[in-house]
């Protein structure tokens, strides 16, 4: 009977694989964000020397939950003067982007189950690294739409300002990327992490990864560069009219991008996968890069005050994009030679 | 099986192109515009040219049609109502008679390519078909002049543009 339905399925292996890695991704993400709300408050809240949620469940492990559901059941509003359709599209978009970027992001070496070898991602592309930024590219037009449709200046002046800063910072992020890829000699994701396997690519381009991360933190729309929200001067930018679940979803993309981006510094600079002598399984070395990494963008939020819009662009324009030619300047005659 | 998944995509690409043009908002025209490209980079796909197809979504769906939804927010066209001023391009003799004049010249190839016998596709592909390294190759090998040239060109016209700017600043 299973031997029957094993050869029956045979033919269709690559397919049932596929969709169940993409299903498993998928949900881990969206598992993650819950989670990644609930660290952030609780470890906001040490840092500002205050408790953080502690009163639902055991450490306050409920409240995430508890909060989704009260967003899932809030009624949504939308005004009037708002375009309907690309209303309900930008957080589509959003969270569309987000996921679909996490495809080409390798966690581990591949294993064997059942006599299949199982990759650890859900797409091995060879030319994964510019996969990643053309679909985070396509990001920028959620909230672009957000601002746009809501039909409200405020939300319209935080779309403009996201799409004018992640273009600026976009620059930055690939040109410090390209310096890795110049090294490697290669696009692919794994690739990058097996060329790493004696040392982390931190320790020769440690310029490339501190402009990498601060391009992803600005990228991400996290503070100290979260000026499309900036509340002071927005009310909270290009989401200011969404209420309910579709409020969540902008979240939910911003915490999967940041989960994205610590997965990509990782790649690209702290050796991915490789735990370098201390006996972890692989995955829970990538794991854990992982996850300082986001506790490391916690921090900086808690740390650093909000810059200025014009302080912004000239800090990216000025400082960073020379600052990351000049490095890969320098790495591509090192190579040469 | 090929065919099954380019008839919906080119499909698409040419709903929505007609989008472009028949849409009543410029919003609405530059999400077609978009929603055309992204087509269009699944058709490169469908042809084995990964990278360019990656390079089609980073360049033209993500780089320059944000700046066209940029422009087009700032000055916050609206399309419907009294401000339909950026509609007056349908009046316009000379753009007119260019782009026909345009679209003929682009019939005429098209239609020589497919009588010339050139569009037969090759049997079997080489093995590094539309990979990054086989198109950096021959951009900088048989096609350097004219990768030069259209680098002199976007150089000029960005420069031009800074000066024109910083005149209407000063």
């Amino acid at each position: 009977m299973i031997d029957d339905a094993i050869e029956f399925l045979e033919p269709y292996t690559y397919l049932i694989i596929g969709s169940v890695k993409a299903l498993v991704i998928a949900g881990a993400l969206l598992g993650i964000v819950p989670l990644l709300v609930w660290l952030e408050r609780r470890l906001m809240g040490r840092f500002q020397v205050r408790l953080g949620p502690n009163r639902v469940g055991p450490f306050g492990l409920g409240q995430p939950i508890s909060d989704s559901i009260k967003l899932l059941f809030k009624e949504s509003i939308i005004q009037g003067s708002a375009d309907k359709f690309l209303f309900h599209l930008a957080p589509a978009i959003v969270v569309f982007t987000a996921i679909v970027t996490f495809a080409v992001i390798p966690f581990g070496d591949p294993i064997t189950v059942m006599d299949q070898e199982i990759g650890l991602w859900a797409a091995n592309v060879d030319i994964g690294l510019l996969f990643v930024f053309a679909i985070s590219g396509m990001g920028i037009y959620g909230m672009v739409l957000a601002g746009f449709s809501s039909n409200n200046k405020y939300s319209l002046m935080g779309g403009l300002r996201s799409s004018a800063q992640m273009i600026s910072y976009e620059l930055t992020l690939g040109l410090a990327a390209l310096s890795v890829i110049v090294l490697t000699g290669s696009l692919s994701l794994i690739d990058m992490v097996n060329s790493q396997d004696s040392y982390p690519n931190i320790l020769i381009q440690p310029l490339a990864f501190l402009l990498f991360f601060i391009a992803g933190v600005a990228e991400t729309n996290r503070a100290p560069f979260d000026l499309p929200e900036a509340e002071q001067e927005l009310v909270a930018g290009f989401h200011t009219e969404y209420t309910g679940m579709k409020f969540a979803m902008f979240f939910m993309g911003e915490y999967i991008n940041m989960v994205t981006m610590s997965a990509l510094v990782t790649l690209l600079f702290l050796g991915g996968w490789n735990s370098y002598g201390i006996p972890v399984w692989p995955i829970i070395a990538f794991a854990g890069k992982v996850g300082f990494l986001l506790c490391v963008f916690i921090w900086l939020r808690s740390t650093y005050p909000r810059i200025r819009y014009d302080r912004l662009m000239t800090f990216g324009w000025k400082v960073l994009v020379p600052l990351s030619l000049l490095n890969l300047l320098v790495t591509s005659v090192f190579v040469v030679l | 099986m090929e065919l099954l998944i380019f008839y919906p995509l080119a499909g698409l690409c040419v709903a929505f192109a007609l989008g472009v043009v028949i849409n009543n908002s410029p919003v609405g025209s530059a999400m077609s515009l978009i929603a055309m490209m992204l087509g269009l980079a699944g058709i490169f796909v469908l042809q084995q040219a990964h990278f360019i197809a990656v390079l089609q979504i980073i360049i033209y769906a993500g780089a320059i049609m944000v700046l066209f939804m940029f422009v087009i927010m700032l000055l916050n066209l609206k399309g419907s109502g009294e401000d339909a001023s950026w509609r007056s391009r349908d009046k316009n003799l000379l753009m007119t008679v260019l782009s026909g004049f345009l679209v003929a010249g682009l019939l005429y190839k098209i239609l020589c390519v497919l009588n010339s016998g050139e569009f037969d596709s090759p049997a079997s592909l080489p093995e590094n078909f539309g990979t990054a390294r086989e198109v950096g190759t021959i951009l900088f090998t048989e096609f350097v002049l004219p990768f030069e040239v259209a680098s002199i060109l976007l150089l000029v016209a960005m420069i031009g543009a800074v000066v024109l700017a910083k005149n209407k600043v000063d």
